[in-house]
């Protein structure tokens, strides 16, 4: 309100008073000048507001001793320094050595589950590139595990990977015979596979969307070229379509790498509060460290670690792939 | 030039109306007022079979109760898998309701946040005096020698509940006494094709709570007295393999439950599959999943021998409900009165009737239907054989860590691993290293 009032007599006087030259343009240049970057405050507030001040807070929180007798009004906490952080770190310890455990799980999971995503995802993409009769369709279909609600997806294959009487097992051991007895899907060493599944169902339509966008804009010319020279399928897969693909890939992978490290709903609703140790994921278990102990300073401080790392990988990440395409371009 | 500083204004204006906004979210966490005088939000935990039958007990109470004051309660069902993060993010952000009911084994938990209205001789005057409270209820309602955080609202105690035709068939006259007597007649129920017991093993909370009464009925506790975790003590050691064992060694318990998390070893119960479950207060679940009160029997918890007491012989564990004030509430006289009404000998005979429990309050536990044989069982342990979990400002860490360990080792079970004295230490050392440093 005080800046409308302030701008007022300055506005009014401005066709007024002609004769004095230099001091009665400068206001004017310096308001001109400050229009932008008035006009994209309210962005900036936003941004503020729902991006920074909360990580802000987070980082803040990582430093306080915020247990159950704190978080009623957090400002009393007491400051702990780095203990949170060398709590969390310590690998001789049992926090520690449970949040290494967890990261490792994570790490592995991760990466099977982008490289299956992405695998499924791309061959379904170059299987559906040729016009087909039923390929709308089909289409449709291959995105209905990313368009489901998660928490519904998810607690449908609760029910299927029930030992008793889930799907998974009556496939399996019941008609297939398989395994020698019923298998534990949703407890026991068992229980990543179960995980890793569930999250390449939910993940892989994805890599085929934008896989298949990548692929429009691909020229046909190329693929007849390459034909005329005597490419067979695989030697235009493997000259044209990935090359061509490859500055989608190289975001496609990071968004993927970036969900699936971070994704909190496929273990928590999968397993519950207590994952098993085979399936910690390191969001389930940061969530537990906070929420469950009720001590929200060292999962503040796990929870900034995670943020480090992911930044330093998605850093390298960057780095290294826009370096590779560079030279490829040069 | 007009439009241009039309939309400068426009930007500004919104930037601090955003900025305020967002300052603005928080409320101050001092303590209540009465600035809403006719309304009051309560959430009710879920003691029926669905949310949707709670809202349809709860609703004609809290009717009258608007009837009698003029203050419309706004009620919600909260599930329990939410509850505690609910009243967690409310204790946090000082935006709660006005009053909430509380499982009575997080009263210490709660009590030390100071999110809660202490109940006082001042606050007890208000809603009849402390007196007219069951003892063993009062022992759940917070740490000892503090102001309780609640009061108590509902009781419940384990019971064993055995099919009564699957008894009949297997030639088991009488339901089994002691955890001996048990094993034996599983065997009978098993050589008739039936599966003996069943159990949570997947479910934190009542691992918990069975491992807590085997610990009892080994003399070890927990927590030393003055509240350190003590979970490696050669007692609790016994007590968790003791329990664990009902499957790893026993057999009594299918392995199949140990994945268990969401209530089938009721289904399974109920449909007739599995003989026994050891339960707080089933009926009205099992009546609503279409199992007839004749096809059931109770009968107290098994003890390692003699009869059930207390000290070793413990067989239950004070379940049940409390209900709370949030400090924060701006109608701290009607969450008053509204606790009032709650506990009133009218109420708590309507409301425990619906559930199935019992009335923590003594003035209500006189009505005959609290003397049935279903209800006369739990009445009487709870009476003469319940004993409160650690009333401990630890104890929802302890419920968590030691919960999860009781879980591995049931999936240890279930995967044909072994179970011994020195799996079950390992499991309950790194639980004991996660609970807070003191």
């Amino acid at each position: 309100m005080t800046t409308t009032t302030a701008e007022r007599p300055v506005g009014r006087s401005t066709p007024g008073a002609a004769p004095r030259g230099t001091p009665r343009r400068r206001p004017g240049r310096l308001r001109r000048a400050g229009l932008p970057y008035l006009l994209l405050l309210p962005a900036l507030v936003l941004e503020l507001l729902v991006h920074l001040v909360p990580m802000v807070i987070g980082i803040v929180m990582s430093f306080k001793e915020l247990t159950q007798f704190y978080i009623r009004d957090w400002g009393t906490a007491p400051w702990s320094g780095f203990d949170n952080y060398r709590m969390s770190v310590d690998f001789d310890a049992p926090v520690g050595e449970a949040l290494l455990h967890s990261f490792l799980v994570t790490v592995a999971f991760t990466l099977l589950s982008v490289g299956l995503c992405w695998l499924v995802g791309t061959a379904a993409a170059i299987c559906m590139q040729d016009t087909f009769r039923g390929r709308g369709p089909l289409r449709a279909l291959f995105l209905v595990p990313y368009a489901l609600p998660v928490y519904a997806a998810v607690i449908t294959w609760v029910f299927m990977f029930q030992r008793d009487n889930g799907l998974v097992n009556h496939v399996l051991h019941d008609q297939l015979h398989l395994t020698d007895q019923p298998s534990f899907w949703l407890i026991g060493d068992n229980s990543f596979w179960a995980l890793l599944t569930v999250s390449v169902w939910k993940g892989w339509p994805f890599a085929f969307l934008i896989v298949m966008a990548g692929l429009q804009n691909i020229p046909r010319e190329l693929y007849e070229a390459a034909a005329l020279d005597g490419a067979g399928m695989w030697q235009q897969i493997r000259r044209i379509t990935l090359p061509s693909l490859r500055p989608v890939n190289q975001v496609l992978v990071l968004v993927l790498f970036l969900w699936t490290f971070n994704d909190f709903n496929t273990p928590y609703v999968l397993f519950g509060r207590a994952a098993p140790q085979a399936a910690d994921l390191i969001s389930v278990h940061i969530y537990q460290a906070s929420f469950v102990t009720w001590n929200f300073g060292t999962g503040s401080a796990m929870s900034v670690l995670l943020l480090l790392f992911l930044l330093v990988v998605t850093g390298v990440y960057l780095a290294v792939t826009s370096r590779g395409r560079r030279s490829a371009d040069a | 030039m007009r439009s241009i500083r039309a939309a400068a204004v426009g930007a500004v204006t919104l930037s601090l109306a955003l900025a305020a906004s967002a300052c603005g979210g928080g409320s101050s966490t001092g303590g209540g007022s009465n600035d809403e005088p006719t309304t009051l939000t309560y959430w009710a935990s879920n003691q029926g079979a669905s949310i949707e039958i709670d809202k349809k007990v709860l609703q004609p109470e809290l009717d009258k109760f608007q009837k009698q004051t003029g203050i419309k309660v706004e009620l919600e069902v909260v599930p329990w898998s939410d509850l505690l993060n609910r009243i967690l993010t409310a204790t946090t952000s000082g935006q709660g309701p006005d009053v909430l009911n509380i499982g009575n084994t997080w009263s210490a938990s709660l009590q030390a946040t100071g999110a809660l209205l202490p109940w006082d001789a001042q606050n007890f005057g208000k809603i009849g005096g402390k007196d007219r409270f069951v003892a063993s209820a009062l022992g759940s309602t917070g740490a000892p020698g503090k102001d309780p955080a609640a009061v108590p609202l509902y009781s419940m105690a384990y019971a064993l509940y055995y099919n009564k035709q699957i008894f009949a068939d297997a030639g088991i006259a009488q339901p089994p006494a002691t955890w001996a007597e048990l094993t034996a007649d599983a065997k009978k129920i098993q050589a008739e094709g039936k599966q003996a017991l069943g159990a949570e093993g997947a479910n934190v909370s009542e691992n918990i709570h069975h491992v807590f009464v085997f610990a009892q009925q080994h003399g070890a506790r927990f927590f030393t007295d003055d509240g350190k975790a003590d979970f490696t003590d050669d007692g609790v050691v016994a007590a968790v393999k003791q329990y664990v064992d009902l499957m790893a060694a026993d057999k009594v318990i299918p392995t199949g439950n140990a994945e268990y998390a969401q209530n089938q070893s009721v289904s399974d119960f109920a449909k007739g599959t599995t003989a026994m479950l050891l339960w707080q207060s089933a009926s009205a679940n099992l009546t609503s999943q279409g199992m007839s009160e004749d096809a059931y029997g109770i009968a107290p918890v098994p003890v390692q021998s003699g009869t059930p007491g207390t000290g070793t012989q413990v067989n239950s564990m004070v379940a049940g409900i409390n209900l709370a004030v949030f400090k924060n509430t701006d109608n701290l006289d009607g969450a008053t009165r509204f606790v009032k009404f709650m506990t009133s000998d009218e109420e708590q005979k309507i409301l425990n009737k619906a559930y199935s429990t019992i009335p923590p309050v003594a003035g209500a536990q006189n009505d005959p239907a609290f003397s049935a044989p279903a209800t006369a069982v739990l009445k009487n342990t709870l009476a003469t054989s319940a004993a409160a979990l650690p009333q401990v400002a630890d104890e929802s860490q302890f419920e968590t860590t030691v919960g999860t360990a009781v879980k591995e080792l049931f999936a240890d079970a279930a995967a044909g691993r072994p179970v011994t004295t020195a799996s079950v230490r390992a499991k309950l050392e790194k639980a004991q290293q996660q609970m807070p440093a003191k």
